[in-house]
């Protein structure tokens, strides 16, 4: 307590924001925080606005969607239905964070220490944006897809470029490869071989769709299926294979397909990559009180904000709305932090590899080598599942009622876990659909697959999705949705001819 | 090490690209907001923007996604009576069952519409949307009687007030570099020899030296810092421009027989010209012209608000709104517009009148000029001899009849449609 605070006031100033980034460096460091560098970038709140507009991308291409996006997040801002976020940072390296003037200082300290250090090294060391994203070639590559697409806007029209857009933001979703490693994106590469890649796809689909005159006596049994195995990724089968597309839509597809899977780890580690940066902005900050750098009106502050942002409220209240991936996360591993520092006997019976060993070792390897699937199932204590008071329930639209199956006690722990796993589980949250089949010698139609998880249906926007395949495709596309190898229901794109009267 | 950008002095409106093609793409339905607003709002507030809502279907951006049914497992956090196997009613109101998984936001907002602010610009963008007015091209460059001055590069000689004191050091450097070069070479050369003299120990050299670096140094102080030729100055030059002003003359009959409504219709005709009219032109003036049997110029509060009674003789409105252009506004500087309100009511006698002077005095003089007759009942003599006047003056008048408030804006957007280039 000897030392003196850094500041005592509420404003913020550029020495005092460069003084704090030191202080906390320096604890980071001292804590084995591997971080990209970091750029902090002090912006307005109609910046931040145009932030949230474009998914947080820095530079994005145009489109219209983003402008609806804008106009949401603007009206509930300046209604004050919604407060911004304090910051948004960038998986890039540089990690570039944004914070707003608007902030105080304890509020700048806090950002810092949780953007900067926290979710900086989330993004430099966990496994899942090491293998699919380029940190380093991101700001690049995104530059040179505005840049390509606005020049197909000059040259086909801003009319015609909306179109696959939106077409292919459909089916964003399914522009991922689940379980290949993608090539990291390279702007220079992608410059340097797009008009190549553009002249040999054409060449291939040529092949595929050269229709030889051969006489109608085809034999259906040498049929050949195509393609050989059920895809997943959509757009990337749409780049490759879709008979009617010029070059350059080829090359919007991928561009929306390279930019799905540069988010794509973001969506499958929330609870991860939130608890992790809450943790560390928690320990750094009270690390920095403790060396008397920080007034006690400063913590006050911080913790009050703290707590906000972690409040989870009960499935009852009112403002329930899911469980909250900052409070989960922080408390799965504070918790493990705990399990390490004061063990129990039911920790030691639970984790006997974690109970009394080093959590500086324990955590970053919690941090390292999991998704948010994986990482619950592997470390969620039954201590955290009493504090939530988490319990599981099935809703079965054949019952009239709805079962409790699992509670936070003894029978129930490893139930609550793999269900609350489950949860996080991309593969659950979106249906599955894969294509199965191109009629390549008939009409050309596409033959789409939905294995129904637990007999649950497709949304109401199914038939609209398929008119954007469909404009992507060129021909006829089919859904069959199956439940245990059984078709249970059929959509169709276009309408079929007999019906073709009530087609919308 | 971290680095610190400030970023807040960035141009603003990054999402404005986007925010104007989604505005585009939605253009039918703000169209309609907006033309339902110009009915519905009070006629002091058409200035401002507008709140436009479209229905949330045709906004969504369609996903794959899981509809209802089927069985889900949740995971709810703050259980308090519930243990396992206990089986609980179904909440009422769809299977929402609290809210759904983590940050299945598109669940919950159901049906709502999609709601959000059009600024005013943009609001009068879209009232305005493929409208123009006429003729307005032949008078813009017509008059040519004003200037203005713009910046046209630097000159060598000027008044001081003009003086572009960055060009002018610029030059004095450069003058001085080159005046000076030789000179520095040598005294550089110098030093460097002296240093090697005083260092072997060569007072006699060095003494020259000295001698020679001291010639030197004064030689580049006889070179001024600043010399009559440096001096640049700001050169303008004058511009005529195109005038762009106009007046607008809002003639309108209190006789009698126009009551309060048919008033408040006749304002929002002439607000909505007016809101237009500035639109086009950097200043735009209004004179109010009423009459019963006699016309006079008045303010906007008497103009609308004062009730006279009597019979109408339209005609002396024409003559003195003549008599104004004549006083103040010269059609060589201001682009002149006549809108004129009334119920249709005249003296009959005084209606061939109107149309002489419409004919003869106005129409020559004026961009435009529009009558509406907001009545519901039978046209009367003005009527049919400004029918006359119209087919003789297509391209500068018309009228039409207004019912009711509904009628204000697709008639007005009918007068002042864009037309073909004739």
């Amino acid at each position: 307590m000897s030392r003196k605070p850094l500041s005592e006031g509420s404003a913020w100033s550029f020495e005092l924001i460069e003084a704090y980034d030191r202080e906390i460096g320096r604890i980071a460091e001292a804590h084995g925080l591997d971080t990209y560098p970091n750029q902090i970038e002090i912006i307005r709140s109609d910046q931040m606005m145009d932030a949230y507009a474009s998914i947080g991308m820095p530079l994005g291409y145009n489109h219209w969607s983003f402008g609806k996006q804008f106009v949401e997040v603007e009206k509930s801002y300046q209604s004050g239905a919604m407060g911004l976020a304090y910051e948004i940072v960038i998986n890039s390296n540089p990690c570039i964070s944004y914070l707003m003037e608007e902030n105080s200082m304890t509020m700048q300290a806090l950002v810092i220490a949780h953007a900067c250090y926290g979710h900086n090294s989330f993004f430099k060391g966990n496994y899942l944006f090491r293998t699919w994203t380029d940190a380093s070639a991101i700001i690049d590559y995104l530059l040179f897809a505005r840049n390509y697409i606005s020049s197909c806007e000059e040259r086909y029209g801003v009319a015609e470029v909306e179109k696959v857009l939106d077409s292919c933001h459909a089916l964003m979703n399914y522009g991922v490869d689940r379980y290949k490693r993608p090539y990291p994106i390279s702007a220079e590469e992608e410059k340097r071989r797009q008009a190549e890649r553009a002249e040999y796809v054409q060449r291939n689909l040529n092949d595929l769709w050269r229709t030889l005159p051969k006489a109608q006596s085809v034999d259906t049994s040498d049929e050949v299926t195509f393609p050989a195995e059920p895809q997943e990724n959509l757009l990337y089968f749409i780049e490759k294979h879709a008979p009617l597309l010029e070059p350059w839509q080829r090359e919007i597809v991928r561009i929306v397909r390279k930019i799905a899977q540069y988010f794509y780890p973001q969506r499958q580690t929330q609870v991860m990559n939130e608890g992790w940066a809450s943790f560390w902005h928690y320990t750094l900050i009270n690390r920095l009180y403790d060396e008397g750098l920080v007034t006690d009106g400063f913590m006050m502050e911080f913790l009050s904000s703290h707590t906000s942002v972690l409040f989870q409220p009960g499935f009852d209240h009112p403002v329930y709305n899911g469980i909250n991936p900052y409070a989960l996360g922080f408390a799965i591993y504070s918790d493990l932090k705990r399990m390490c520092d004061a063990p129990t006997d039911e920790d030691r019976e639970w984790f006997p590899d974690i109970a009394g060993a080093n959590w500086l070792e324990v955590l970053p390897a919690a941090m390292r080598d999991f998704k948010d699937e994986s990482f619950i199932q592997q470390f969620m204590s039954p201590r955290v599942m009493r504090e939530f008071r988490l319990f599981g329930i099935l809703d079965d639209d054949e019952d009239s009622e709805i079962e409790v199956r699992a509670i936070h006690d003894h029978g129930g722990y490893r139930r609550v876990r793999e269900l609350l796993a489950s949860q996080y589980n991309l593969g659950d949250q979106t249906p599955n659909i894969q294509v199965v089949k191109v009629d390549v010698k008939g009409d050309r139609s596409l033959t789409l697959g939905h294995t129904q998880h637990q007999r649950r249906p497709l949304g109401a926007s199914t038939e609209d999705v398929l008119k954007h395949l469909h404009r992507l495709w060129g021909f006829p596309v089919v859904l069959e949705s199956t439940w245990q190898d059984e078709v249970v229901s059929t959509h169709r794109c276009p309408a079929e001819t007999a019906t073709g009267q009530d087609a919308a | 090490m971290s680095y610190i950008v400030d970023r807040r002095l960035n141009a603003k409106n990054k999402s404005t690209v986007n925010r104007q093609r989604f505005l585009e793409r939605y253009r039918k339905h703000i169209r309609k907001a907006v033309s339902d607003a110009v009915d519905s709002r009070s006629i002091t507030d058409m200035d401002r923007g507008e709140e436009v809502s479209i229905p949330a279907d045709d906004v969504s951006q369609p996903i794959f996604n899981h509809g209802q049914g089927g069985s889900r497992s949740i995971v709810h956090p703050g259980n308090r009576e519930f243990v396992q196997g206990d089986r609980i009613a179904r909440p009422s109101g769809g299977g929402g069952a609290g809210g759904g998984e983590g940050e299945a936001s598109n669940s919950g907002e159901g049906e709502d519409d999609f709601v959000f602010q059009l600024s005013q610009e943009e609001f009068l963008e879209f009232l305005f949307d493929d409208l123009a007015l006429p003729n307005l091209t032949k008078r813009a460059l017509k008059g040519n009687a004003s200037f203005k001055y713009e910046h046209a590069g630097f000159t060598t000689d000027g008044v001081p007030a003009k003086l572009s004191v960055l060009r002018s050091l610029k030059a004095a450097k450069a003058r001085r570099i080159a005046l000076s070069g030789e000179s520095r070479r040598l005294l550089k050369a110098a030093r460097a020899e002296l240093e090697r003299a005083t260092a072997e120990g060569d007072e006699v050299g060095a003494r020259r030296l000295m001698l020679e670096i001291e010639q030197l140094e004064k030689r580049l102080n006889r070179v001024p810092f600043l010399d009559t030729n440096d001096l640049r100055y700001n050169l303008h030059v004058k511009r005529p421009v195109p005038t762009s002003q106009a007046v607008m003359f809002c003639l309108m009959d209190v006789s009698g027989s126009m009551d309060q409504q048919i008033k408040d219709m006749a304002k929002r005709f002439y607000l909505l010209l007016y809101m237009f009219l500035k639109r086009h032109y950097e200043r735009t003036d209004i004179v109010f012209i009423r009459h019963h049997t006699v016309a006079k110029e008045v303010d906007e509060q008497e103009f609308f608000y004062s009730r006279e009674t009597g019979g109408t003789v339209v005609s002396s409105a024409l003559r003195l709104m003549k008599e104004v252009i004549d006083a103040r506004y010269s059609p060589n500087e201001w682009n002149i517009y006549g809108a004129q309100a009334s119920d249709g009511d005249n003296w009959n006698d005084d209606s061939p009148i109107c149309r002489k002077l419409l004919e003869d005095d106005l129409l020559p003089l004026v961009q435009y000029f529009a009558y509406v007759e907001i009545t519901k009942r039978n046209h009367q003599a003005l009527w049919r001899e400004y029918q006359q006047v119209a087919r003789r003056f297509p391209e500068t008048f018309a009228q039409r009849q207004i019912m009711e408030v509904s009628d204000i804006f697709p008639v007005f957007h009918e007068l002042f449609q864009k037309r073909e280039a004739a």
